[in-house]
């Protein structure tokens, strides 16, 4: 058991949501009190297949209309009684809309859900601003009990869901709806709150998650050619984070650089300088968006626009080494 | 219709409920005793009555559940519970008071036989209709009883859920709004006027009954109606008075207030007369 990379990263021909449909399916087969909960998002996540899982589990996926906040409370009356539900919108509706929900009738109530944000950050690419959350993760990280994971790739969501079904708890899970760059083999398995050293390195460390952990390794191949020795940790739970593990790498490399699909403000970035502060303060530079909006566009302008760049944390770690 | 009999008790139930609601409240010296007051009848048909429940065992698979909304009216509930056996009547004398298991709000973790927490208005109607929809999942017959506050209502989630009800047919869901016509800033109609509730829900497919939420033979026969109701959710629309039954309430502004001793001395030595 346990996680391993593929030797070399490429892009997964399947996007994140079929590998959501398809296991969505598996274990709502495997168990009658999983749900799906939509709010009138649901062919953008199960595309086709949502008239395919509607008439295999009838009692298991229903769509709430456009209302996010009443879905949330719906969810943990449904959970209240021994139900599993997995509530889907873009993570803006959840994170956002029903901030208020998720804090009062899931976490301070002791709700058991689990909440999909899909397309985060520069992922909404072509909806723009006003659903490219870079605040997510931010809005809802200080609610004592909650949960978030960002998988990085297909395996790393199946293996989550996987997870999620038996935990208790309330969980966000923060995911891309498009193809992923394929950085574990299949059948992968995680511990959620444990982040995962995919290079190793001396000089510094990157702290990487969703869709910037390829480019951080893109990022450490670079630096690798001028010299530098990056070690690359993929901290898929940016709550409870690992705390451990990033105080060991900072001791171990001297310098840490955090790449978020995020503001810098609230987020994996600001999670570490809260641990290392106190644990082992070493220089650390955060790559991810400097406290503005989205705009429409492709991923790869929008990405080249905000700063998501491997060349943007190689430069990061030039800067934090040259801190130590 | 209630026999004489079931009337003379729940109308004392619904006393000691009042009763054991001030104590609570005035030995704190502060509280939300108006919307505490005007549900006191309704909670009396309930936990006296109609709502299926066993005190040995809060969590019992086969009980009805209650989910206030309007959380604030904790201390009401709490008598109830406390009078039906749910936790020792001691524990009335802690309202609010450092590690309570009775907080101003309604607190699933901390209280048993409380079943759902809320707080941030708007929010139960939601929750409810899960748990509605979840019992009739699993085809089960519990009925899921939701009380709403008349000024929580401008919250725009119970809409949302009004029509989800709706929608997923939740016949074994029972709402009533407290219509007692204040709020915290002034009356309803001043502040965010809701025309006819009734009115309101009959447009979503609701069944609806308007009743005097002080009449205890009128509640009854209305839930047992709402109950008969299959394949629609019901609404029981209780025009009530904020603060009935308390001497003080009834002439102050009285969503939350400070209580003083004689202040309760006064309202339940009118109780008791």
């Amino acid at each position: 058991m346990g996680y391993q990379t593929v030797e070399k990263i490429v892009m997964e021909s399947a996007g994140l949501s079929e590998t959501y449909f398809h296991t969505m399916m598996r274990l709502m087969g495997e168990n009658p009190d999983v749900m799906e909960l939509e709010a009138d998002l649901g062919v953008c996540i199960l595309g086709g297949g949502y008239k395919e899982m509607e008439e295999t589990y009838p009692g298991q996926l229903f769509n709430c209309g456009i209302q996010e906040a009443n879905m949330v409370g719906v969810a943990c009356g449904l959970s209240a009684v021994g139900k599993v539900p997995f509530c889907h919108t873009f993570s803006p509706f959840l994170a956002r809309r029903a901030n208020d929900q998720i804090f009062i009738s899931a976490c301070y109530a002791g709700a058991n859900i689990r909440l999909v944000g899909s397309d985060p950050g520069v992922m909404a690419a072509f909806n723009g601003g006003t659903h490219m959350p870079f605040e997510d993760v931010a809005a809802v990280r200080a609610f004592p009990g909650l949960t978030i994971v960002e998988p990085t790739d297909s395996a790393m969501l199946v293996n989550l869901l996987e997870q999620l079904v038996t935990l208790k708890g309330v969980y966000y899970l923060r995911m891309a709806r498009k193809p992923m760059a394929k950085i574990y083999q299949d059948g992968s398995t995680f511990t959620i709150g444990k982040g995962c050293v995919i290079r190793e390195g001396s000089d510094a460390t990157i702290v990487a998650s969703g869709l910037m952990v390829a480019d951080a390794v893109e990022a450490a191949d670079m630096l690798a050619a001028q010299g530098l020795h990056a070690r690359v940790v993929d901290m898929f739970t940016i709550k409870p984070i690992d705390g451990e593990l990033l105080t060991a790498c900072a001791r171990e490399t001297g310098a840490v650089v955090t790449a978020e699909n995020h503001n810098v403000i609230g987020g994996l970035g600001s999670a570490v300088c809260e641990v290392l502060s106190s644990t082992c303060p070493v220089p650390v530079e955060r790559v991810g968006v400097q406290d503005r909006f989205g705009e429409v566009g492709p991923i790869d302008y929008l990405k080249e626009t905000l700063g998501l760049t491997p060349a943007a944390i190689a430069e990061a770690v030039k800067r934090a080494v040259a801190r130590k | 219709m209630l026999t004489q009999a079931k009337e003379v008790e729940l109308r004392e139930f619904a006393r000691q409920i009042r009763i054991h609601t001030i104590r609570q409240i005035g030995l704190r010296g502060f509280g939300h005793i108006g919307g505490c007051m005007s549900i006191a009848d309704l909670l009396s048909v309930l936990y006296g009555d109609q709502l299926k429940h066993d005190p040995k065992d809060p969590q019992w698979a086969e009980r009805d559940w209650l989910v206030c909304s309007k959380g604030h009216a904790g201390p009401a509930i709490y008598a109830a519970l406390a009078l039906r056996g749910f936790f020792p009547m001691e524990w009335l004398e802690t309202l609010n008071q450092p590690g309570t298991n009775l907080p101003s709000h309604c607190d699933r973790k901390k209280t048993p036989g409380i079943d759902m927490t809320t707080g941030s208005l708007g929010q139960g109607l939601s929750i409810a209709c899960g748990v509605a929809q979840a019992h009739l999942l699993n085809g089960k017959s519990n009925t899921i009883y939701c009380i709403m506050g008349d000024g929580e209502s401008q919250e725009g989630q119970n809409w949302e859920a009004v029509i989800y009800a709706a929608q997923q047919r939740l016949g074994n869901l029972i709402l009533f709004v407290d219509d007692n016509q204040a709020q915290i800033d002034g009356y309803v109609r001043q502040i965010g006027q809701m025309e006819s509730y009734a009115d309101k829900f009959r447009s979503f497919h609701w069944d609806v009954a308007d009743v005097d939420g002080h009449d205890l033979s009128a509640m009854h026969d209305a839930i047992l109606r709402a109950k008969s109701i299959t394949g629609v959710p019901s609404a029981i629309v209780l025009h009530t008075v904020k603060g009935q039954g308390c001497t003080f309430a009834l002439r102050s502004w009285c969503h939350h207030m400070a209580v003083s001793k004689e202040d309760m001395e006064e309202a339940l030595r009118a109780l008791n007369a």
